[in-house]
């Protein structure tokens, strides 16, 4: 140790080349076997006020999503409050617009940070992460006492759905943390100076279409041509209002034909016709930005969302035009959910990485999201609803989300949502590319229906591919 | 004597040796790794993924989308090159031998090879981003403003399946036409100038001044752009991935293999699948560079 080795010119060349050679050969391309982190080594107590044991002077490290909801809810609200009660732990906040990118190769490095928002477009694939024990099991997070009051659990605390959405391989992995709620947009107050009515049959809804595109005011309807996925929603949502909760379950769980049951067929057939009479001019080739600013602009009544639109259209939104949003009409007059049905689900996904060294602060952070207080405060800030029962109550709301949060509690326990888009990548894309012909005439409703299900059979047939049920 | 030879070799070969490892660390292992990968089923978080030999080369077969990809990269790989060449020797000859007297360009030459060039000093994002832009299909459009105030209907550019492919190979061409116009006023400069005027004085026309002359002579330059358009060809993604709908959309109108590669591993995460999408690739790529330049293969004139 204490001699200094003396080197020749020659060594050290060869030392050179050869480090590259041992390195670039082991961490290039392929995985790098790494010893599992000890994450959960060294435990500090547990109590009613620690249920993890966080040691507060462990540093903790969150990635934000930087979407549509920015960062600010992170750095102002959620941090703060776990700062306060663990003064000692260093917070390292982080964002990015491509999570993928920047932490994916961290987990095949075997150095993933505790906190992760894993959203946007390009988020981490749950099911590999699972697969491959990445994901910490929260169940001790709903079974902790909540940051509010240590009587109740956790659980109770929040939407039900979020444990069910968020349990992979038979573990609560991932906390949806926004409660999106989907339906159709519109402007109060366009409809009110027009006197035009919220439809709630689906023959209003064609009367009140035909009404306004003969009021030469406005295109009746839009959605994201580029992105059609903004259409198989409330497509989807329809063909489970017109047949119930099971043509969702049977379409996650691959069944045979599920695609082209009959209410499927029924809810293809009545989008196809908006696509071919009422659509805005030039829908298929616009995003989501544009349609919703031609909303904002009064060139287009109504168009499909869910609940972060407001947010995200805060800077074009004249201040009177006061968003509003309407559930699927009734269909068949024999539908099999009533009127008020809604698709809602859980998403702005958080997880926290199990082999991340600090796992039990990262469940701390997550209990400390869900609070009364920080969930409100979010409501407020980005004006959308978390999954966190009751915490917009006193507080001041915006009316698109006044509007949401009344459609809400007018369905009660009559919410679907689905799952297939998540598990199944190629599916999802199949669906998104079919869904845009079907609107533009390319595809007929039948024709739509099959090439879709021709895809999920693929998939079913696909060994490769692992497959989830609900 | 066989000492100091020894020596010498030595010596050579401790200086080969630095570039050969680099070479072999950085270029070949991670196609050999990339080969590896193609047969694991890795999904890009783990690090012990499971070895399943040809499997994911019999899925490809049956890949639909991967296939149709493919076939957009054939008539990229035929129609890019054939419209680029053609129409970078047109210009290339009027820039340089189109004049009155058929020796000098053209008036304005020496702009329009300013012009030319232009597309290439553009970063292919920007393109993309530019071109989904002038593609628009409402009246904001660079091209739909002007159809539309003519009363015509709007042209869905890359919002019409029929159309969008067209849409990128128009893109693919504009953008790579500027730098063979220069490569070919390059190899037009060097043919000497007494050929054209010999050929004049015998009575030719720019017509077989062009094929009589310019054309044989520029061959050996025609062959290199070929190889390299046709490598571009086949390697195709940026401008699909950024300027397309749903990137290679829409409805799978325009993608390509490259695109195919990226969203298998980067979006469904099959690694493994995705690495052997790119050995199929690689195995196209070399084919077609063999091939293209054992077909035109033809005698060199001396000049």
């Amino acid at each position: 140790m204490a001699t200094t080795p003396h080197i020749s010119r020659r060594e050290l060349l060869r030392g050179a080349a050869l480090v590259p050679v041992a390195g670039a050969l082991a961490a290039c391309a392929t995985p790098a076997a790494k010893p599992t982190a000890s994450g959960s080594a060294a435990p500090v107590a547990t109590s009613a006020a620690n249920p993890f044991g966080v040691d507060g002077k462990k540093p903790l490290e969150v990635w934000i999503f930087d979407g549509g909801f920015g960062q600010d809810y992170a750095k102002n609200i959620h941090e703060p409050l776990f700062k306060s009660k663990y003064p000692g732990a260093e917070v390292k906040h982080n964002a990015t617009k491509e999570i993928t990118k920047v932490l994916q190769p961290r987990f095949a490095g075997g150095n993933p940070p505790e906190v992760i928002d894993n959203s946007g477009a390009n988020f981490m694939d749950f099911g590999a992460l699972s697969q491959d024990g990445q994901l910490q099991d929260l169940t001790p997070l709903l079974d902790a006492p909540s940051w509010d009051d240590p009587n109740v659990k956790v659980r109770d605390t929040i939407d039900p759905s979020v444990v069910e959405i968020g349990t992979y391989d038979g573990k609560f992995s991932v906390l949806g943390y926004v409660n999106y709620i989907h339906g159709i947009w519109y402007s109060q107050k366009v409809f009110r100076d027009n006197g035009w009515e919220v439809p709630k049959t689906w023959d209003a809804f064609l009367k009140l279409c035909e009404t306004i595109k003969k009021s030469g005011k406005m295109a009746p309807f839009t959605y994201a041509g580029k992105f059609p996925q903004y259409l198989y929603e409330p497509l989807l949502t329809m063909a489970a209002k017109v047949g119930g909760n099971e043509v969702l379950v049977n379409i996650d769980n691959l069944e045979d034909g599920a695609w082209t049951a009959e209410a499927m067929k029924t809810a293809a057939t009545a989008w196809a016709e908006i696509g071919a009479k009422y659509l805005m001019e030039g829908t298929t080739g616009l995003d989501h930005v544009q349609t919703q600013t031609a909303q904002n602009k009064y060139k287009v009544a109504m168009l499909p969302s869910g609940s972060w639109l407001e947010n995200e259209q805060k800077t074009t939104t004249p201040p009177d035009f006061e968003y509003g949003m309407f559930p699927i009409p009734d269909v068949t007059g024999s539908d099999k959910m009533p009127y008020g049905t809604l698709h809602t689900q859980p998403g702005e996904n958080f997880i926290v990485s199990a082999k991340s060294p600090n796992p039990q602060a990262g469940m701390e952070y997550l209990r400390a999201m869900v609070s009364k207080k920080a969930a409100g405060e979010f409501s407020e800030l980005v004006r959308t609803l978390t999954v966190v029962k009751g915490a917009t109550e006193g507080r001041d709301i915006s009316p698109g989300v006044t509007s949401a949060t009344k459609a809400v509690t007018a369905a009660g326990s009559n919410t679907v949502y689905y799952r297939w888009h998540n598990w199944y990548g190629p599916l999802k894309d199949e669906a998104i590319a079919a869904t845009g012909q079907l609107m533009s005439g390319g595809l007929t409703p039948d024709q739509y229906l099959e090439r879709i299900q021709k895809k999920a059979d693929e998939i079913k047939n696909d060994s490769s591919i692992k497959k989830y049920k609900r | 004597m066989l000492f100091n030879r020894y020596r010498r070799g030595l010596f050579i070969t401790s200086f080969l040796a630095a570039p050969v490892i680099l070479y072999l660390v950085y270029v070949i292992s991670p196609y050999v790794q990339a080969f590896y990968i193609a047969m694991t089923d890795w999904r890009g978080v783990t690090a012990t993924p499971a070895f399943i030999g040809l499997d994911n080369f019999v899925r490809l077969f049956g890949d639909s989308i991967f296939w149709k990809a493919v076939t957009h990269n054939l008539a990229l790989l035929v129609l890019l090159p054939l419209i680029t060449i053609v129409l970078a020797l047109f210009f290339a000859f009027l820039l340089n031998v189109g004049g009155p007297q058929g020796v000098g360009g053209i008036r304005g030459s020496r702009f329009y090879r300013v012009v030319f060039f232009f597309p290439q000093v553009l970063a292919v994002a920007v393109v993309a981003v530019l071109f989904q832009q002038v593609f628009r299909p409402d009246g904001s459009g660079m091209l739909n403003g002007p159809l539309m105030a003519l009363g015509a209907r709007p042209v869905g550019f890359l919002s019409d399946p029929g159309v969008a492919f067209w849409s990128v190979l128009g893109v693919l061409v504009w953008q790579a036409v500027g730098f063979y116009v220069v490569l070919f006023s390059a190899g037009l400069a060097s043919i000497p100038r007494d050929m054209f005027e010999a050929a004049q004085i015998d009575g030719a026309g720019r017509f077989s001044l062009f094929f009589r002359i310019t054309l044989p002579l520029l061959w050996d330059t025609v062959q290199v752009a070929w190889v390299y358009l046709g490598i571009l060809a086949l390697d195709v993604f940026a401008i699909v991935w950024v300027m397309t709908d749903q990137h290679g959309g829409p409805d799978w109108s325009t993608t390509v293999m490259a695109a195919e590669i990226y969203r298998n591993a980067f979006q469904y995460f099959r690694f493994g699948y995705a690495s052997a999408l790119g050995v199929v690739m690689f195995f196209f790529t070399v084919g077609f560079a063999v091939l293209s330049l054992r077909v035109s293969r033809r005698e060199r004139i001396e000049y």
